[in-house]
């Protein structure tokens, strides 16, 4: 339902990696919204309407900067919207747009819907009645694109699955409704042991459907990366490399990388957000100092972990860094093979067997010197989030957040239904999860359970009196 | 112009199901009402199986009981074997059904119209329909009976069943009647499409009636009731009468045989009835086509009552000719000798449209005119009487100048029942499912008067006195759930024992007594031992405390399902609304939301054809209107 009372937010310039972006607010709070996130000479709040300032967009949390921007002000009811109309001009960088606009969502803005604002503007009166036809066919030729866009992506392989699955629910259903509703048809230990096993299956099922929206994700925006390691044990040579050019500076003196250094590249089809980081060691340098800071908050926010350990220096592990990778996706590169004492590989492998390091960690030994270090990265890579699997095109994937979760809210209807099968409740208890989670799946395709559930008793089932 | 006989608030046209309680409702909010009846001796008259109540039926008899209705009262009365369904599925779903002396039923439904205040009950077919036309409005003003005597009146309640044009078909024979040889209403149809209404075709049926003596009881499996009987209405407190049996048996290959070497002589595939049948109670012959690989099929053989040794086959309706229906018979175990004494009949009718009424089942292009029963298209004495009390209160409502009364989706089996043959419509005989309620473990049987006395009360046809009693019940159930929520239980030696008798994991600690009964193993009645100063209850009061606190979770989930749903009934929409001039809506939607002009977002969500992103553009469009309205 649409409620102009809350503040909403989207960027407004097409995605992709134009020079600009920009990102709209309107509503009530669109003020003190920007000014959670915004810093500039003056507040937003005391700005004139309709003017312009540069300021900075921090992070609310860390006070990191995250770009440098334009911010327009345009006080309600002088707007497009009527309401109060922030924009903000950023770099066009679509990882820092996004980066922006989920600040301001932590700030109290919600994400606009498709067409949102244009529908702001006519219920708020700045389009008069006698356009409103014009409106209509506006808004609705937006949803049509919109369900047009769905409609392609659901005509393959993600609407037949879910189908199959809704299909899947809604012959368990059937049969516990026609155990209730014809009695005298009654084979109830029967449906409860079919209703247990097929709801299993519907469960490890979607949860691979889950699991497959973090490949999609990481396809469509990119994984993101971040090196870490002690000064000068090779993480800048280490981006050149997979980068295929010089990125970063490399100098033989440690802590030359003093801020985070980003790079997008493309790995065979899959896209990397690498971020070289400051070299974490004790140091006076107060520069220095924050990029370890930052470089330690990247490693909670990454995808992936590359932790560079150069063989050629003594004591070269560093427990701090250990303890922030080690339940993540992480490879642990122990680079300079070249330069190691015999034997020294094995002797760091051993080190690390003693702290209890994921599954999800790789150890790479290699050197980037020898041309082939960054190779055998990649492939860890591809090794990691692919398991090989990504030239397979019949691959379900999932791509779109509203559908994992709803895929998520369906498994977990399952799960309370097999928990209170499981614990005796009546066998109707079980058909109020199970109606949910086909409920949540058919939101997905768009289509309505109960009169399927209807035809389904009767088409399955031979009843009467 | 006719004689004029009489002149009535309201006139009721047909006295079955429907027909008492409309009529009966109406009377008893102080209209005064006649009701006509064909025959006077086929008032309340069961023509079909000869029981009341089961799966989600016996919760529309609890709804009409817990809003004032007759037909619990009268069922109780008449009971002579009552079971509980199942008992083991979940509070839910139990549904109490009773056979039930037939003629006694029809006797003491008579007696109650006739001992009945402001009523009369008159013999006459109804052929006509008066009324003025003012403006394209039409407004009812009296009726018309075979024989030219008028009637006047302000409103009529339609609750004419399967009479109208009613045709009976056995085999290859057809012939105008009603049900069980009574005659047909051949005439009132026609004046009906004259006012414009839409009229439909439907088709129900029933098996053939046997003699007892002439059934082989040993070949079939016997079936008690339940040794407690559980009343339908609130009012009775408990009911004692001795019960007959019922009997099971099956049909055999030899059944299907026959019938499929006979199958080209049924109507239904010869093409000679036209109307659409139930799917849900479909003839024995409809259902060896459809399910060929099913071997054998459950036939139950019922008494009719006392005073007669009519029994029922349920399980066997159908219209093959009777040479065909003997043999069939004839194929069952314990049937082999069995003497038929009224044989099986499909039965087509006209009913109406029933998109064409407002949820007060009022029509909505004609004032003061109702309708109720099977003529909207529903198939069941249940619920037929669920409809004719609604139409009887909200002419009455309607009459005293006063909203309708609606009962939601939300509050009773009679709003699911009415919004879906208002809204969706029917083609074929609707019959009540549990499925299709989706706030289903709100609707249960256990609560139908704390759902509905309240209202049933606020309308007037609940007394004082029961209202009271009700009040009590009420306050005693909240004081004793809120009391086993306080209440501690310790792990002391008591309490470990009787959680080892029935093999519950045993407590560490003190415990809520709530939380013991949630366990699926035990119940408020079980935890009776360990829980001393618990207070003296009536067992519907304890059953009430048992099932609220047991599946609190489940109760809770679909309570804040149904608060979402009540958003989008709470958004009115006037009937003036020109849907054509809506741009943003898709083609299909238009033409439906003007055929239909549903009274609320809510009902226009349930009209097929609309889709969610539809109905996001009717709320655009209401928030556009109010904000015109307001003089932005």
């Amino acid at each position: 339902m649409i409620s102009s009372k809350d503040t909403i937010a989207a960027i407004s310039t097409a995605q992709g990696t134009g020079g600009i972006g920009i990102i709209r607010i309107s509503g009530k709070n669109a003020v003190g919204t920007a000014d959670g996130i915004f810093h500039g000479k003056t507040s937003v709040k005391d700005m004139d309407s309709h003017t312009i300032q540069y300021g900075k967009i921090k992070d609310t949390k860390t006070g990191e900067i995250i770009d440098e921007v334009m911010l327009t002000k345009m006080s309600a009811p002088a707007t497009y919207t009527r309401e109060d109309v922030i924009e903000i001009n950023c770099h066009g960088n679509i990882l820092i747009q996004r980066r922006i606009l989920s600040l301001i969502y932590e700030n109290g803005a919600r994400p606009a819907e498709p067409g949102e604002f244009t529908k702001r503007a006519f219920l708020n009166g700045r389009i008069d009645l006698t356009q409103a036809e014009a409106v209509m066919d506006l808004i609705n030729s937006k949803t049509e694109k919109s369900r047009e866009a769905a409609v392609l992506q659901l005509s393959g392989k993600i609407s037949g699955y879910i189908n199959n699955i809704i299909e899947k629910l809604l012959n368990i259903m059937a049969r516990i409704e026609v155990t209730v509703d014809y009695p005298e048809h009654d084979d109830e230990a029967d449906t409860a042991v079919i209703a247990e096993t097929e709801l299993k299956e519907i469960y490890s099922d979607l949860s691979s459907a889950i699991e497959s929206y973090d490949t999609g994700r990481l396809l469509k925006t990119g994984i993101q990366t971040t090196i870490v390691g002690k000064p000068n044990s090779g993480k800048s040579t280490l981006l050149n490399e997979l980068a295929g050019y010089d990125r970063a500076i490399v100098t033989d003196i440690p802590g030359t990388t003093r801020d985070i250094v980003e790079e997008n590249i493309n790995i065979d089809g899959i896209l990397l957000n690498l971020k070289d980081t400051a070299g974490i060691r004790r140091s006076e340098d107060v520069v220095e100092q924050i990029g370890i800071k930052l470089a330690m908050e990247n490693i909670k926010t990454s995808d992936l972990v590359i932790y560079v350990i150069s063989l050629s220096e003594e004591d070269p592990v560093d427990i701090h860094i250990l303890e922030e990778i080690k339940d993540k996706k992480a490879i642990i590169f122990l680079n300079k093979e070249d330069l190691a004492k015999d034997g020294e590989a094995d002797n760091i492998k051993e080190i690390l067997k003693g702290y209890s390091l994921g599954e999800n960690i790789k150890i790479v030994v290699s050197s980037l010197k020898r041309e082939k270090g960054a190779e055998e990265i990649k492939k860890a890579i591809k090794d990691m989030f692919f398991s090989g699997n990504l030239s397979q095109n019949d691959q379900l994937i999932i791509t779109a957040e509203r559908h994992v979760n709803l895929i998520k809210q369906s498994q977990n209807a399952i799960s309370d239904g097999i928990d209170s099968l499981l614990g005796g409740m009546p066998l109707d208890m079980l058909s109020v999860d199970i109606r949910n989670a086909a409920e949540y799946l058919g939101e997905i395709v768009g289509m309505s359970i109960s009169e399927n559930l209807i035809d389904k008793i009767f088409s399955s089932f031979c009843i009467g009196k | 112009m006719g004689f004029i006989a009489g002149e009535y608030d309201i006139c009721v046209v047909g006295a079955g199901h429907a027909g008492c309680e409309a009529a009966l409702a109406a009377a008893r909010l102080g209209m005064s009402t006649v009701v006509f009846a064909i025959n006077l001796d086929s008032i309340a008259n069961m023509p079909c199986n000869p029981n009341i109540g089961g799966t989600a039926k016996g919760q529309l008899v609890r709804e009409i009981d817990a809003l004032g209705g007759e037909m619990g009262k009268a069922a109780d009365k008449n009971t002579i074997q009552s079971k509980i369904l199942n008992a083991s599925k979940g509070p839910a779903v139990y549904s109490l059904r009773a056979q039930i002396d037939r003629r006694r039923y029809q006797m003491t439904m008579k007696h109650t119209l006739e001992m009945q205040e402001n009523l009369d009950v008159k013999q006459a077919e109804i052929v006509k329909l008066l009324y003025t036309e003012n403006d394209g409005i039409k407004s009812i003003r009296g009726v018309v009976t075979h024989t030219g005597t008028e009637y006047r009146c302000k409103a009529v309640i339609l609750t004419t069943g399967t009479y109208l044009k009613g045709k009976i078909i056995i085999g290859d024979t057809a012939f105008s009647s009603g049900p069980d040889g009574i005659f047909p209403a051949d005439r009132l149809s026609d004046c009906l499409e004259k006012m414009g209404i839409k009229l439909l075709r439907l088709k129900t049926g029933t098996p053939a009636r046997i003699n007892s003596r002439s059934i082989d009881f040993s070949k079939m499996q016997i079936q008690y009731g339940d040794d407690n009987i559980t009343p339908f209405s609130f009012e009775n407190q408990s009911l004692e009468t001795e019960q007959v049996v019922c009997w099971l048996t099956r049909t055999t290959e030899k059944t299907h045989n026959i019938i499929k070497e006979n199958i080209h002589r049924s109507p239904l595939y010869g093409g000679l009835i036209e109307g659409i049948g139930p799917r849900y109670c479909p003839s024995i012959e409809d259902k060896i086509v459809r399910f060929a690989d099913k071997e054998s099929h459950q036939l139950f053989i019922e008494p009719m009552g006392r005073d007669t040794e009519e029994m029922y086959i349920q399980g066997f309706s159908t219209s093959l000719p009777e040479d065909v229906q003997a043999d069939m018979i004839h194929s069952v175990p314990g049937l082999e000798n069995a003497r038929v004494m009224r044989s099986a009949y499909a039965i087509e009718y006209d009913a109406i449209d029933s998109t064409q009424l407002k949820l007060s089942l009022e029509f909505k292009n004609i004032d003061n005119l109702f309708s109720a029963g099977q003529i909207n298209g529903s198939s069941g004495y249940e619920e037929a009487a669920g409809q004719g009390i609604i139409a009887g209160i909200n002419a009455a409502l309607k009459l005293m100048g006063k909203e309708p009364l609606i009962i939601d989706r939300s509050q009773g089996y009679i709003g699911v029942l009415i919004d879906d043959l208002v809204t969706k419509g029917t083609k074929e005989p609707y019959r009540m499912m549990t499925s299709r309620a989706e706030y289903r473990l709100l609707l249960r049987q256990d609560n139908a008067d704390m759902r509905l006395t309240e209202i049933g009360h606020s309308v007037g046809l609940i007394s004082e006195e029961r209202y009271k009693k009700f009040l009590i019940k009420k306050q005693q159930i909240e004081d004793e759930i809120d009391r086993v929520c306080k209440k501690n239980i310790s792990p002391d030696e008591k309490t470990m024992n009787l959680l080892e008798k029935y093999k519950s994991t045993p407590i560490k600690s003190g415990v809520k007594l709530s939380e013991l009964i949630k366990r699926p193993e035990l119940s408020y009645e079980i935890l009776e031992e360990i829980d001393p100063e618990r207070p003296q209850l009536s067992s519907a009061v304890k059953e009430q405390v048992n099932i609220c606190v047991k599946y609190e979770g489940y109760i809770k989930r679909q309570e804040a399902q149904v608060e979402q749903f009540k958003k989008l009934e709470k958004r009115a929409l006037s009937k003036n609304i020109d849907y054509s001039e809506i741009k943003g809506l898709c083609l299909e939607a238009r033409q439906k939301l003007n055929a239909m002009k549903p009274e609320s977002l809510g009902q226009a969500s349930r009209i097929s054809g609309v889709s969610p992103a539809d109905i996001s553009v009717l709320l655009i469009y209401l928030n556009g209107k109010g904000r015109e309205q307001n003089g932005f």
